[in-house]
């Protein structure tokens, strides 16, 4: 048996994918999904091994989606945007079918994943999901705690600490954990906003009240909120640099 | 960027050519006199003096040249510049001649050979003013390509913009997936559908940008377009139309509101998972056709000013195309709500 979840925002567009998958006994439906929301529940609940994922959904994209989740499934997307990149589609063996989608265009898409290793496709879809999400200018993130969805923009962080395998996220409302690596905000965060101070630390430049020596060599940024953060050496030119620009 | 970057160039080649001139013609100059058996120091002393007035000469008419747009009636401008040029310089050579030289014999050849001189002066001075007057219309006419073709490519983007906008292919295939899943449960309702959708299309295609439309006809396509949507999304979209019947005989440029509609419904239904409230309100307030569409929207999700730009610059660039005023679109935010009012001025 294969557990299958639909997820597309308009109920028509389930519905046909519920009708194709008629033919194929072996794929089960567990649930069908407005949005996001539900699906990264209903993922969790599940754990399904495909799911016919629709990009356009409210509030969180299905790439969102899929970023979100450690362990993704296999990935079949459903979308009208032909201009989502099809190159990314193609290089991790990802599928996609364009809407309005046909039962011979479905056919080959089961067919196709049916051949493929499932273990194989999931490793597809995390791949795909990183290069998809490179070249995104980030506006905003979000974080998974159990069954919550957090959507932070990037204009309420404070500042960004590394955490391990994790990267904790500061507001003014408190803190978050995201899967992540601090090089990859330091990349994606506009660099006239954020400066990262230290290995382990990335600030936002309007946040900082005060700059005062600390030991010898390094120094130590002071936060509106007071939270004292350490400057190594690199950090401090960096962030001269930064406040001179 | 052309125009910033000419003045520097052109100034570095008159600097050049002015080089070139002065050690030209006092090379020249004192060879030939050289020639006709002029004590060397003489010849070279005359030649410096001409060199220099000639070049200043050069100089001075290039400069008044500098912003001369080429045209017919000013041909005699240019001719008054070098003839008078020519006479100045030649009167400054004459009596810096006899100031230098106190000799009068050199003072009689000098006079001798004034014909000569003044007609290599104006010669030279005639050709600095020709070589200006033909870089600038080199530059008139590149900077006139450079415009023309941004022109005609804004023009182009404009047009496709235009055709994808007509053909609206998101809304047309999301539509057809609709169709095909509406065609084996309910057949009857896929049909309503086509033939709501290809009402839509045709209405659409026959649209001229210029024309105004009585707004009855231009909610009349907007209920095309919201019945097909409510297919999609009926489950949680909401429409709430109110036409004030002050507004019935007023006049609008057609498919002006329904972009904004389209933003309304895609911010609307993209930014909350729960039902979506659209409000139209239609009214007519003094000569101001206006028509108001509000929609819920989230503030931390994302800013609808910057992701609908296009939708709504379009809007208010046909506005303005058509009315000349820059203020017929307003947009608010407030709370959880956006609010888009366009005004249509009428014709009383």
């Amino acid at each position: 048996m294969i557990k299958v979840l639909l997820v597309d925002d308009e109920p028509l567009a389930r519905s046909i994918l519920n009708e194709y998958l008629v033919d194929y006994p072996e794929f089960v439906i567990l649930k069908e999904c407005n949005d996001g929301f539900e699906a990264a529940k209903a993922i969790a609940e599940f754990e399904p091994d495909l799911i016919f994922l629709d990009v356009q959904m409210p509030k969180i994209n299905g790439f969102e989606l899929l970023e979100l989740l450690e362990d993704p499934p296999a990935v079949i997307f459903t979308t009208a945007y032909e201009e989502f990149a099809i190159k990314a589609f193609e290089q991790y063996a990802v599928d996609y079918l364009l809407k309005p989608i046909s039962k011979t265009r479905f056919d080959k898409s089961i067919q196709k994943f049916s051949s493929q290793n499932i273990n194989l496709s999931k490793e597809g879809t995390k791949s795909f999901i990183q290069e998809v999400n490179q070249g995104n200018s980030l506006d905003r993130v979000l974080v998974r705690t159990g069954n919550n969805i957090k959507i932070i923009p990037v204009s309420k962080i404070n500042y960004l600490a590394a955490d391990d395998d994790y990267v904790c996220i500061y507001t003014d409302e408190g803190s978050s954990l995201k899967k992540n690596t601090l090089t990859y905000f330091e990349i994606n965060l506009n660099e006239k906003e954020f400066v990262r101070v230290h290995r382990s630390y990335i600030v936002r430049i309007n946040q900082i009240t005060r700059i005062e020596p600390y030991e010898k060599d390094s120094h130590k940024v002071i936060l509106k909120d007071n939270t004292s953060i350490s400057v190594s050496k690199s950090g401090y030119t960096k962030l001269k640099k930064a406040l001179e620009a | 960027m052309s125009q910033s970057g000419q003045p520097i160039l052109k100034h570095k080649f008159l600097l050049l050519s002015c080089t070139i001139i002065f050690f030209g013609w006092a090379v020249i100059q004192a060879s030939t006199l050289y020639w006709y058996s002029i004590p060397l120091n003489d010849a070279v002393k005359d030649s410096l003096i001409s060199a220099f007035t000639i070049t200043v000469a050069c100089y001075v008419v290039a400069n008044a040249l500098h912003y001369y747009q080429p045209g017919k009636e000013k041909v005699i401008y240019i001719l008054v510049w070098i003839v008078s040029l020519s006479f100045l310089s030649l009167a400054t050579i004459r009596y810096g001649i006899r100031w230098i030289i106190p000799d009068d014999d050199y003072r009689l050849f000098v006079n001798y050979s004034l014909p000569l001189r003044f007609l290599a002066a104006s010669l030279l001075i005639g050709w600095m003013a020709i070589m200006n007057v033909l870089w600038n219309i080199q530059q008139n006419y590149s900077e006139y390509e450079n415009r023309k073709a941004d022109a005609e490519k804004m023009a182009r983007e404009a047009e496709l913009y235009n055709l994808r906008q007509q053909l609206q292919p998101h809304f047309l295939f999301n539509s057809l997936n609709s169709i095909i899943a509406l065609i084996t449960k309910k057949p009857e309702q896929a049909r309503t559908m086509v033939f709501q959708l290809s009402d839509f299309l045709r209405g659409t295609l026959h649209k001229d940008d210029q024309k105004l439309l009585n707004i009855r006809e231009e909610l009349e396509h907007l209920q095309l377009y919201l019945d097909i949507e409510k297919v999609r999304f009926g489950h949680r979209l909401n429409v709430i139309l109110q036409v004030d019947k002050s507004s019935e005989s007023s006049y609008l440029p057609a498919m002006i509101i329904q972009p904004l509609l389209e933003n309304a419904i895609k911010y609307g239904l993209y930014d909350t998972t729960g039902k979506v409230d659209i409000r139209i309100d239609v009214q007519k307030k003094e000569n101001l056709l206006q028509i108001q569409i509000k929609n819920p929207f989230d503030s931390e999700v994302q800013n609808i000013q910057k992701s609908s730009g296009f939708g709504l610059r379009s809007v208010e660039r046909r506005l303005f195309l058509i009315y000349g005023r820059t203020d017929l679109l307003q947009t608010k935010t407030e709370k959880h709500i956006f609010t888009a009012i366009i005004s249509i001025p009428q014709v009383s």
